[in-house]
């Protein structure tokens, strides 16, 4: 009873104390979906209806008449935000269907990703990553967004673990007897290939 | 101290008669100890001190648990806020659809498997029941996945044929995404579902937790409220770049979508665990010191009464003697 008095205290001090800004970045757009809360409300008055992402987003800017001059960037990793929202010239990501350069105004887009070679172009550097599959947005905005599982940057890869990798998995494939074996040694191979002529290319 | 002598007189006349056991053996076993050694009959701390040695003991404990909870919160609240990124292109791009009409719905809920840890649990439990009476209708279904052992021993009462999977010792070792995305994989290959609700506690700061709901919908709901006007109506508007069709597109994007957000929320329910212990085991050492305190006083009280009456004795007898 009293942790309720406690949370709900709290709950009015922040809808009243708009301005303490949280990690989690409280927005003032629209903040909850309406019509869940009504539905909610009518089936179960007494609890409070539990928060939905909606609320805790960044509010993102709608698509403005002409390009904008710079592409925003979020790329984000399950252990971190590597970039959140930086503001570049250019990004190259390895799709599936092969290597697509980003510029501000393109088109909007969802790819799929292939393991391969990341750049960011700002000004004159170029950050390199390799990634292991994503998906990547493109929105009408000129904001990208990049999702990989893992991402390091070029420098960190050793050459010769990739070519002792390389070299396993081929021997796998060649020795693989049954469908999942085969699979997992393909992704391996494809994978340390793609490591490999992102060290030499 | 008269009462304690006139309670002494009373004694003297009723233990040669016949009174119950239970209440004799009591009594003797609180008088003998102080008895047997000196022969003096006074009343005994022995209770109180015993009692105040227990009470110091939980303090102990507590103030123990608090510093490991809070050192623990530290490690995964680094990480947690690391992963805050994670799902917010999902959300960008799919939008969030609580309120969406669909037939079979599965509510997965996350709690921790420990205990000692406040209320985050009960929460979780009751908002996971509320969303399943929102859903229920003629044709409706819902379905429970459940991570963690706290849920399962209170959803197992009276809704285990409803319960799907249940999945527990999920921090035996250290949360990595790997893990969760096996976790992810299982449920989806096990569970039909229309749209996932996953219910866990966001933490917002140490002492306060939001109870939370994400929504992930199944490729084929994404596919039909795209072509009706709703809100994920502007999803026609992307080119798919890579993949044969849209819905292969779409099934790879829930399932990555599903992995991302159960990783977000589970790291965020580990960290409102760990929140909540600190505060319910600071607030339990505040209430053994408080009690710890009482007890001190009564024990005073009780070994300054002992001494006086012993006093009003001896005093008693020299005068008795004196005539």
């Amino acid at each position: 009873m009293l942790r309720r008095a406690v949370t709900t205290t709290t709950g009015l001090l922040a809808r009243h104390i708009r301005a303490q800004p949280f990690s989690t970045d409280l927005s003032s757009a629209p903040a909850a979906d309406a019509g869940f809360v009504e539905a909610w409300k009518k089936v179960i008055p007494n609890i409070e209806p539990p928060k939905t992402p909606l609320s805790f987003m960044q509010t993102r800017p709608s698509t403005p008449p002409s390009i904008p001059a710079k592409l925003t960037v979020n790329f984000v990793l399950p252990y971190a935000s590597e970039l959140s929202a930086k503001e570049v010239d250019m990004v190259i990501i390895p799709a599936t269907t092969g290597n697509m350069g980003v510029l501000p105004g393109h088109v909007a887009t969802i790819a799929e990703l292939k393991p391969g070679v990341m750049s960011v172009h700002e000004g004159n550097d170029v950050t390199k990553y390799f990634i292991s599959s994503g998906f990547a947005y493109i929105h009408a905005n000129s904001y990208a967004d990049v999702i990989a599982v893992e991402a390091v940057p070029l420098d960190q890869i050793d050459a010769s673990l990739v070519q002792h990798g390389l070299a396993e998995f081929t021997q796998k494939l060649s020795s693989a007897s049954t469908d999942l074996e085969k699979a997992e040694a393909q992704i391996g191979v494809d994978v340390h290939s793609a490591l490999n002529s992102a060290l030499t290319g | 101290m008269a009462m304690a002598a006139l309670r002494r007189e009373g004694r003297r006349f009723t233990s040669p008669l016949i009174s119950p056991r239970p209440i004799t053996d009591v009594r003797s076993s609180l008088i003998s100890e102080d008895e047997a050694p000196s022969g003096v009959r006074s009343i005994s701390t022995q209770v109180v001190r015993n009692r105040m040695k227990s009470v110091k003991n939980i303090q102990k404990i507590t103030k123990a648990m608090k510093m490991v909870a809070a050192s623990k919160l530290r490690a995964i609240q680094v990480r947690t806020e690391n992963s805050r990124g994670l799902w917010q292109p999902f959300t960008a791009l799919l939008g969030d659809t609580p309120s969406v009409d669909i037939k079979k719905n599965v509510i997965v809920t996350i709690s921790s498997d420990k205990g000692l840890c406040g209320g985050i649990n009960s929460t979780s439990v009751k908002i996971s029941k509320a969303i399943y009476k929102l859903n229920s209708g003629p044709d409706k279904e819902n379905k429970y996945v459940i991570l963690g052992e706290k849920a399962k021993a209170q959803l197992i009462r009276d809704s285990k044929k409803d319960i799907e999977v249940s999945i527990t010792e999920l921090q035996k070792h250290p949360l990595n995404y790997t893990q969760v995305s096996v976790i992810a994989d299982d449920i989806l290959k096990n569970v039909e579902f229309d749209a996932l609700r996953i219910v866990f506690n966001k933490f917002q700061s140490v002492v306060s937790f939001l109870p939370t709901m994400a929504t992930v919908l199944s490729p084929e709901v994404v596919e039909r409220e795209s072509e009706s006007v709703g809100k994920l109506g502007d999803l026609d508007s992307y080119e798919i770049e890579g993949g044969d069709t849209k819905g292969e597109i779409l099934q790879n994007l829930t399932e990555f979508q599903f992995s991302c957000v159960l990783f977000n929320a589970i790291l965020e329910n580990a960290c409102s665990e760990q929140g909540a212990r600190m505060s319910a085991m600071d607030s339990s050492s505040r209430n053994a010191g408080e009690m710890l305190d009482r007890l001190t006083l009564t024990y005073n009280r009780t070994r300054q009464a002992s001494i006086t009456t012993e006093l009003i004795e001896i005093i008693s007898g020299a005068s008795a003697l004196e005539g």
